[in-house]
């Protein structure tokens, strides 16, 4: 590959760069820094709902005009939890994640040069970066940023009398959505395109690693369901400063009628959620694939049920683009759409079922081997059973309706989409990180920040569960109108400990990623004794990702303690060891598995 | 509680910095038998933290949970809730044993050899189907009482009653003599009409214009719900009944009240989590709670969202008479 050498300046190597294990670092860091400014916003608001009448010095030094004394105003309290939404569902477990390691995973687990379209995949980026930087801008405004919560139903994100939110801020969060969207597609389609055209020689579908079937059906549900979000968007745009009427009608406010006439707010409901439900697939697919191919490999077993494992991930896809009524079963829309979005979104716990014992049947009589990213791993098993299970609860319409927007779904989306997408990210760093920078990271600090991080993750979202079972509404700034609520206060007070040591933790992670790039101890090339075909690649990284040749498959991805008799456990490995790469060809006689 | 809080914070600082001084240590990066060992010991210690903190809430946050339905309509989605719960629960409690215990049982040492076991059909059938068929009866039970609250048509003689919305508060509108609420529209808004009446529909001249809610035991009530300026939603915890207002249309829902304000002021439950709030209240020093039904906005409405309420009260149908009839109607008022 001579072409592959031209001389790189600073700019092309580092910044506007076409090569995807730059780019996935690009996402990486930037999803990182995103990260920190969410969950620092969750770690504010928190503290006014532990706390509402106490002052706080940190909140006088960060909310600047948008607080007295030290206590925080609700416009603000909205606003952060607005934002925060924002930046952790599409900044973060978006971007971040999907972004970071489709890009690194998908050319060297299939055996590719780059990604299809280098440049496109830059222009992703870029856009990225843009619509990021739009988003932290708009936090400046002078009334404050978007505070309609971050699925901004209409009216109040379309009149800037019902909250000052709605003005520029709303403006710049729609503007950056747009961007958003524009660089999450750009990237889908690349990773569609590579994943069909550029597989390597004997890199059947049927052989593909799960990280890449889950990447691959994450980025057509993106190509899906991102564009109608994009529509959602525009259309608001237009209501909001060209005075069309798409989703407003019969508006009184501040003294006078508006002119709107004959829209309607479900319309928006419906489009949005066409987008937000399979976003919540969108940020957990991912995940689930980086942990499948952990566990496997960090329990020296094959993955169990490979072919149940890539059906339910497309099962998942399907009736993700078909559940999204269930956000609105109280909107007001025909109760009759209740009922098939009930039918539709409880089949979803069949596939997701199937997922979660897979993973459990992985682990049995394994020979595990607890690095953090295996933890991680067995820590979103974890998450993703509890918070899954409460599905149960919120997907049947007839219980909806009696805990719709309580903290009982903010505690059930948080553990089965929020904690579950971060564990699997940061599974996928701990792992993949010796590809990433050629060094390791510390096991000892993430072992510390394993449990520090599910300990806290329970602590916060399990106690959550009942106080939205008592009733409490989310996005309320204080509960102190409603004496019925006090009881739930010391509740809420020990989630914001747990949240602010949850929180604190995550600087165990950020100090141990950025020591680790430059003083980590160097890595081998294949660390964790992977059968996969990046760990095939040299340690420098070079463009193009193997000299010479590029590798020949032969094998699946899970020929883990594979033995000469299959059916004989005491017989010796197959090739003398517990892994087999899949360029490693098959032996006279030997079974493919 | 606070200075708790500092200190915790203190102890994850500490603990970053004492760990980021030990960086140096950078010899092991790879799991070995040793760290195998601690950590699948830890998922046990682990097991037993998630096992205690899910049955301390388990059984001392039943005080706090909402009581039994305040509705007729509601008694099913309380048992609906409760066979859920149940089955959840077990499961939860099963399968985050299976995963902590297998961390612990199979933590990799030199001796073990994992089981190749790449598939079984049997094993996979069996977890798919189990869950099918688990599904179909929560499905069913599900879909009949969604249908049971959403269908008001066959409700004979219902109260009929509008609840309005606005930027932050609650009003509403009893349908009068007639049973039927006059045309509403944001066009009619105008001095004393808050919740633009057409006043030259004759439905309107007998509604009823109040800022509390009284409702009749054992009567059908249907609500209207409407909203002059954005989303509301109109959530009444007691009645497991909640559905939004939207500028534009009209939504409904509806539910039999079962108990009165003063019979739910009797209940076990109810005296339990009042005496609760009231030991805190006075810890405080504020005015001791008694138990009042209520309508809270939940739906994200603007700043003062958090505090946008209406007190509902249900007395006997005989109390309700009664006090319905003082009410003056928009004719009165209005005209």
């Amino acid at each position: 590959m001579s072409e592959h050498h031209h001389k790189e300046t600073f700019v092309t190597k580092y910044i506007f760069t076409q090569d995807h294990k730059m780019i996935s670092k690009q996402f990486l860091v930037t999803g990182m820094f995103m990260g920190i400014i969410g969950v620092f916003m969750s770690m504010l608001f928190r503290m006014q709902i532990a706390w509402p009448e106490k002052s706080f010095t940190i909140i006088e030094a960060f909310l600047g005009p948008h607080q007295t004394d030290g206590i925080m105003n609700p416009d603000i309290y909205l606003a952060l939890v607005t934002i925060h939404g924002t930046i952790m569902v599409f900044f973060v477990l978006t971007a971040g994640l999907s972004g970071t390691f489709s890009n690194l995973l998908i050319p060297l687990q299939i055996g590719a040069r780059d990604m299809a379209s280098g440049f496109l995949n830059m222009v992703s980026y870029w856009l990225f970066f843009l619509s990021s930087v739009v988003m932290v801008i708009s936090l400046f405004v002078e009334a404050g940023p978007a505070s309609a919560g971050w699925t901004i139903y209409p009216p109040l994100s379309a009149l800037p009398q019902a909250i000052p939110g709605s003005g520029a801020g709303m403006t710049l969060w729609l503007v950056s959505m747009a961007i958003f969207i524009a660089s999450s597609l750009i990237g889908s389609l690349n990773y569609i395109v590579t994943v069909f055209n550029l597989r390597t020689v004997g890199m059947k579908m049927t052989r593909l690693p799960l990280t890449i079937w889950a990447f691959f059906i994450t980025a057509i549900i993106g190509v899906v369901s991102f564009p109608v979000l994009l529509s959602a968007a525009l259309l608001l745009l237009f209501d909001r400063s060209f005075g069309t009427s798409f989703y407003l009608s019969d508006i009184f406010i501040s003294g006078e009628v508006l002119h709107y006439q004959g829209g309607s707010p479900v319309l928006y409901e419906h489009l949005f959620w066409f987008l937000g439900h399979p976003e919540v697939y969108i940020v957990l697919l991912p995940a689930l694939g980086i942990t499948s191919e952990i566990i496997s490999t960090n329990s020296r077993k094959p993955i169990f049920g490979y072919r149940a494992m890539v059906m339910s991930i497309m099962a998942i896809a399907f009736l993700s683009t078909i559940v999204w009524g269930h956000h609105m079963f109280i909107s007001g829309m025909n109760p009759f759409l209740g009922s098939v979005f009930t039918f539709t979104t409880l089949l979803i716990a069949i596939p997701s079922a199937v997922k979660a014992f897979n993973y459990i049947t992985t682990l049995w009589k394994g020979n595990l081997q607890l690095n953090p990213a295996m933890l991680f791993s067995i820590g979103l098993v974890s998450t993703f059973v509890t918070g899954g299970l409460t599905g149960l609860v919120l997907g049947d319409s007839a219980l909806d309706i009696a805990i719709h927007d309580t903290y009982f779904v903010v505690a059930h989306f948080h553990l089965v989409m929020g904690v579950s997408a971060i564990f699997g990210m940061y599974a996928g760093v701990y792992h993949w990180f010796p590809k990433m920078y050629g060094r390791m990271m510390n096991k000892t600090m993430g072992y510390w920040h394993f449990w520090l991080s599910i300990i806290c993750a329970y602590g916060v979202f399990w106690p959550m569960h009942f106080i939205g079972l008592a009733g409490l509404p989310r996005r309320y700034y204080s509960n102190t109108a409603f004496p019925l609520f006090d009881d739930l206060a010391d509740i809420n007070k020990v989630i914001t400990i747990f949240a602010l040591v949850g929180g604190f933790a995550q600087i165990i992670f950020i100090a141990n990623f950025f020591i680790s790039i430059y003083r980590g101890a160097k890595a081998t090339q294949n660390p964790w004794k992977s059968n996969t075909l990046e760990w095939t690649t040299p340690v420098e990284h070079i463009h193009g990702n193997w000299p010479g040749k590029l590798p020949e498959v032969h094998r699946w991805a899970y020929d883990y303690s594979k033995r000469v008799d299959a059916n004989d456990d005491d017989s010796d490995y197959l090739h003398g060891q517990d892994f087999v790469l899949q360029t490693t060809p098959l032996l006279d006689g030997e079974e493919p598995s | 509680m606070l200075a708790l809080f500092y200190i915790f914070i203190a102890v994850a600082i500490g603990v970053s910095f004492w760990q980021i001084t030990r960086i140096m240590n950078f010899r092991g990066v790879i799991a070995t038998d040793e760290d195998n060992t601690k950590q699948g010991k830890n998922s046990l210690i682990f097991l037993a933290f998630i096992y205690g903190i899910m049955i301390y809430c388990l059984i001392f946050m039943n005080v706090i949970m909402l009581p039994e339905s305040a509705s007729i309509e509601g008694e099913h989605d309380d048992n609906l809730f409760n066979i859920t719960f149940w089955l959840i629960g077990i499961v939860q409690f099963a399968m985050q044993f299976l995963i902590f215990y297998f961390t612990f049982k199979y933590k990799g040492s030199k001796d073990r050899k994992a089981k190749f076991y790449a598939d079984s059909h049997k094993l996979e059938l069996i977890w798919t189907v189990t869950p099918a068929v688990v599904l179909v009866v929560l499905i069913g039970y599900g879909l009949w009482q969604w249908n049971n609250i959403m269908d008001l048509s066959d409700a004979k003689d219902p109260v009929v009653i509008e609840v309005y919305s606005q930027q932050f508060r609650w009003d509403a509108r009893y349908a009068g003599e007639d049973n039927a609420l006059g045309l509403g529209n944001v066009n009619y808004i105008k001095g004393i009409n808050t919740m633009g009446v057409d006043m030259n529909d004759k439905n309107s001249l007998d509604d009823k214009q109040v800022t509390e809610l009284y409702l009749p035991k054992g009567r059908k009530v249907k609500f209207q719900f409407r909203s002059q300026d954005v989303l509301h939603s109109a959530y009444m915890p007691h009645f497991r009944a909640q559905m939004n207002c939207v500028p534009g249309m009209v939504t409904e829902f509806g539910f039999t009240p079962k108990y009165t304000t003063e019979e739910m002021r009797q209940q076990s439950e109810v005296i339990e989590k009042t005496a609760g709030i009231n030991k805190i209240r006075k810890a405080k020093g504020e005015d001791p709670y008694e138990f009042d039904y209520l309508l809270l906005c939940n739906k994200i409405c603007g700043a003062s969202h958090y505090s946008m309420q209406m007190k509902i009260t249900v007395v006997e149908p005989a109390e309700y008479d009664k006090w319905i009839a003082e009410q003056p109607t928009l004719a009165t008022v209005i005209q």
